[in-house]
C-alpha cells in the first residue's frame, strides 16, 4: 500500500469561540479522490483552508510528502516554501472560476503564467502547451487570445481546471468546482475531471454539497456536520447504506429524476 | 490454486438498518448468515423478495456494511475480511478480485459504451488495444448493436443498458462475480447468451454468487442453492 501524500492529525480550528472545525483527521494517497460532503456551514471550506496552509490551524498538524519524499507538516514551511508548493505541487479549482483565473488576462496567458511561474520561458513551447490544455478540456483553441470574461460558465471553469492542471500537480483541492453551472454543463465538467484524475493519478480532495459529484467522482466520502467528522468510508458505502441520522437525512433528500 | 478452500466465506453476518428519520426504527433483514462458495461454483440465493438476497450481495460487494460476523474472499495475497476491511482494502480487492454485475447500469454522462466496458479491464492493467478488442467481442456476443458503442448508454433501452452492464461485469478476468439479477430484463435469445457466458466462467474456475428471478436460468447456472428464508431474522424480532 503506497503511502500517504497528504494526511490531516487533529485538526482544529476555532474563530474565536466560534468553531470551524474538530478533531478532523484522514489521509490521503496518490490517485485517490476524497469527498469532504455537508452543508454550508459544516467546516467543509474552513478545513480545505487548513489542508491547503492557507489558514493556520488551533491545533492539530497537516503532513506532506514532498516529490524528495521528505514529510513536511505545513506549518513548519516557510511562506517562500508554500508558495513554491502552491505552484508546482498543488491545484486549487474554486467555485467561482473568477477567483482562480486572471479575468484580464487572455486564456493562453491564465494556462501559461502557471507555466512561467515553474520556470517555463520559450514563448513558442508554453503557446503550444496552452492551447494542448485547451483541446483537453474542450475549448476551441482559437479562442486562446481571448479573456475569460468572453467565456460562459462552463467554459470558465474548464480553464480554471487547465490553468491548475498544466504543471502537472500531484494534489489537487477542489471547492464546489460544479457549483452554480447548469446541470448539462456540470455533467461535461465531471466527465472531464473523472478522466483527467485518472490519466494523471492525481490526488484530488473535492468539497462538495452535491452527493452525485461525489458518488461519480471519489472513492472514499467524509460527511461533517458542525464541525465535526461524523461519518467516512467507501463511497457507495456511505450513499447505499448511510449509518449516522444526518448522513441519513443527506441522501434521502436527494431528488430523484 | 492449490487448496480446495473456497473463494468466499460467508460466517455469521448479520444486517439490520437502523432508520434514525423513523424515530430509530430498526429493520432486520438477516442474522447467522453462512455459506461459502469455491471455485468453478455458481451458488444461487433463493428465497423470496424481501427476504435479503440482495442485502447479503451488497454486503459481500462492500457497499452495505456489515453489522456482525465475517465475509473472508480470497485474494492473491491472503484473505480480506469485507466486514471489517478498510475501504482501500475493498477497493483493491474490486479491482483485481472481484466484480459486480447489478440489474441497473449506474451511467457516467457521456462516456462512451466501449469505453464503459473497457474500464474495469483497463483498471486490472490491459493494454487498451486488448481491451478494446475484449469489449468489442462481448458487446457483439451480447447483440449490442455496433453503431451503438461509441454511444454513451444513457439513452439505451432497459435491455441494452443492462446487457452493457453485464459485458462491463465479465471483462475483468476476476476469481468471484457478483450477479444480481443479471437476466432481468433480456429476451430469451440473450439470456441463453448470459447463460452461456456464466458457464463460461464456470468452466474457468470463477466462483459465482448470484440473485436469479428466472426460474429457468436459475436452473441451468445453479451448482446450489441456499435459501435466505433460513437466515431469517424477522422471526426472531417478532
Amino acid at each position: 500500500m503506497s503511502a500517504s501524500l497528504i494526511e490531516a492529525r487533529g485538526l482544529t480550528k476555532w474563530y474565536g469561540d466560534r468553531l470551524g472545525c474538530r478533531d478532523v483527521s484522514f489521509d490521503v494517497c496518490e490517485g485517490e479522490v476524497l469527498a469532504i460532503v455537508g452543508e454550508s456551514g459544516s467546516g467543509k471550506s474552513t478545513l480545505l483552508s487548513l489542508l491547503s496552509g492557507q489558514l493556520p490551524a488551533t491545533s492539530g498538524e497537516v503532513l506532506y510528502r514532498t516529490r524528495d519524499g521528505e514529510v513536511r507538516e505545513l506549518s513548519t514551511l516557510s511562506e517562500a516554501e508554500r508558495r513554491f508548493l502552491f505552484r508546482t505541487d498543488w491545484g486549487f479549482v474554486h467555485q467561482d472560476a473568477a477567483q482562480g483565473l486572471r479575468m484580464g488576462v487572455s486564456a493562453g496567458g491564465n494556462v501559461g503564467e502557471r507555466l512561467m511561474a515553474v520556470g517555463a520561458r520559450n514563448y513558442g513551447k508554453i503557446r503550444a502547451t496552452a492551447e494542448d490544455w485547451l483541446e483537453r478540456v474542450e475549448i476551441d483553441p482559437t479562442r486562446i487570445d481571448e479573456k475569460p470574461t468572453a467565456y460562459s460558465g462552463g467554459m470558465r471553469q474548464r480553464l480554471q481546471i487547465a490553468r491548475n492542471l498544466v504543471t502537472a500537480p500531484r494534489l489537487v483541492f477542489m471547492d464546489e468546482p460544479t457549483g452554480g453551472l447548469d446541470v448539462s454543463v456540470q455533467a461535461r465538467l465531471l466527465d472531464l475531471v473523472r478522466r483527467l484524475v485518472a490519466d494523471m493519478g492525481l490526488a484530488v480532495i473535492v468539497v462538495t454539497h452535491d452527493l452525485a459529484v461525489a458518488r461519480l467522482l471519489s472513492h472514499r466520502i467524509m460527511v461533517m456536520r458542525r464541525g465535526r467528522v461524523i461519518e467516512a468510508g467507501l463511497t457507495d458505502r456511505v450513499l447505499d447504506d448511510p449509518r449516522e441520522a444526518y448522513t441519513q437525512l443527506l441522501v434521502s433528500s436527494i431528488l430523484q429524476p | 490454486m492449490t487448496t480446495n478452500e473456497p473463494i468466499l466465506a460467508v460466517e455469521g453476518v448479520a444486517k439490520s438498518f437502523v432508520m434514525h428519520l423513523r424515530g430509530g426504527l430498526t429493520l432486520p433483514v438477516v442474522d447467522h448468515v453462512a455459506f461459502t462458495v469455491s471455485a468453478g461454483e455458481c451458488v444461487v440465493l433463493g428465497g423470496p423478495s424481501g427476504a435479503g438476497k440482495s442485502s447479503i450481495l451488497k454486503m459481500v460487494w462492500g457497499n452495505y456494511g456489515v453489522d456482525a460476523g465475517s465475509i473472508r474472499v480470497r485474494d492473491c495475497d491472503g484473505v480480506v475480511d469485507v466486514a471489517t476491511a478498510a475501504p482501500r482494502e475493498i477497493l483493491a480487492l474490486r479491482r483485481s478480485t472481484m466484480g459486480y454485475v447489478s440489474q441497473f447500469l449506474r451511467a457516467v454522462p457521456r462516456v462512451s459504451t466501449l469505453d464503459v466496458v473497457m474500464e474495469p479491464a483497463l483498471a486490472q492493467g490491459l493494454d487498451e488495444t486488448t481491451a478494446r478488442a475484449r469489449a468489442a467481442e462481448l458487446l457483439a456476443r451480447l447483440n449490442v448493436p455496433e453503431r451503438l458503442w461509441s454511444l454513451p448508454p444513457a439513452t439505451f433501452s432497459g435491455g441494452e443498458q443492462q446487457r452493457v452492464n453485464i459485458a462491463r461485469g465479465l471483462i475483468s478476468r476476476v476469481d468471484l462475480l457478483l450477479l444480481d439479477e443479471p437476466t432481468a430484463s433480456l429476451d430469451a435469445v440473450n439470456r441463453a447468451v448470459v447463460v452461456d457466458l456464466i458457464e463460461a466462467k464456470k468452466a474457468a474456475g470463477v466462483a459465482m454468487l448470484g440473485i436469479f428471478h428466472d426460474a429457468d436460468v436459475r436452473d441451468r447456472v445453479a451448482s446450489r442453492i441456499v435459501d435466505v428464508t433460513s437466515f431469517s431474522s424477522h422471526e426472531a424480532a417478532a
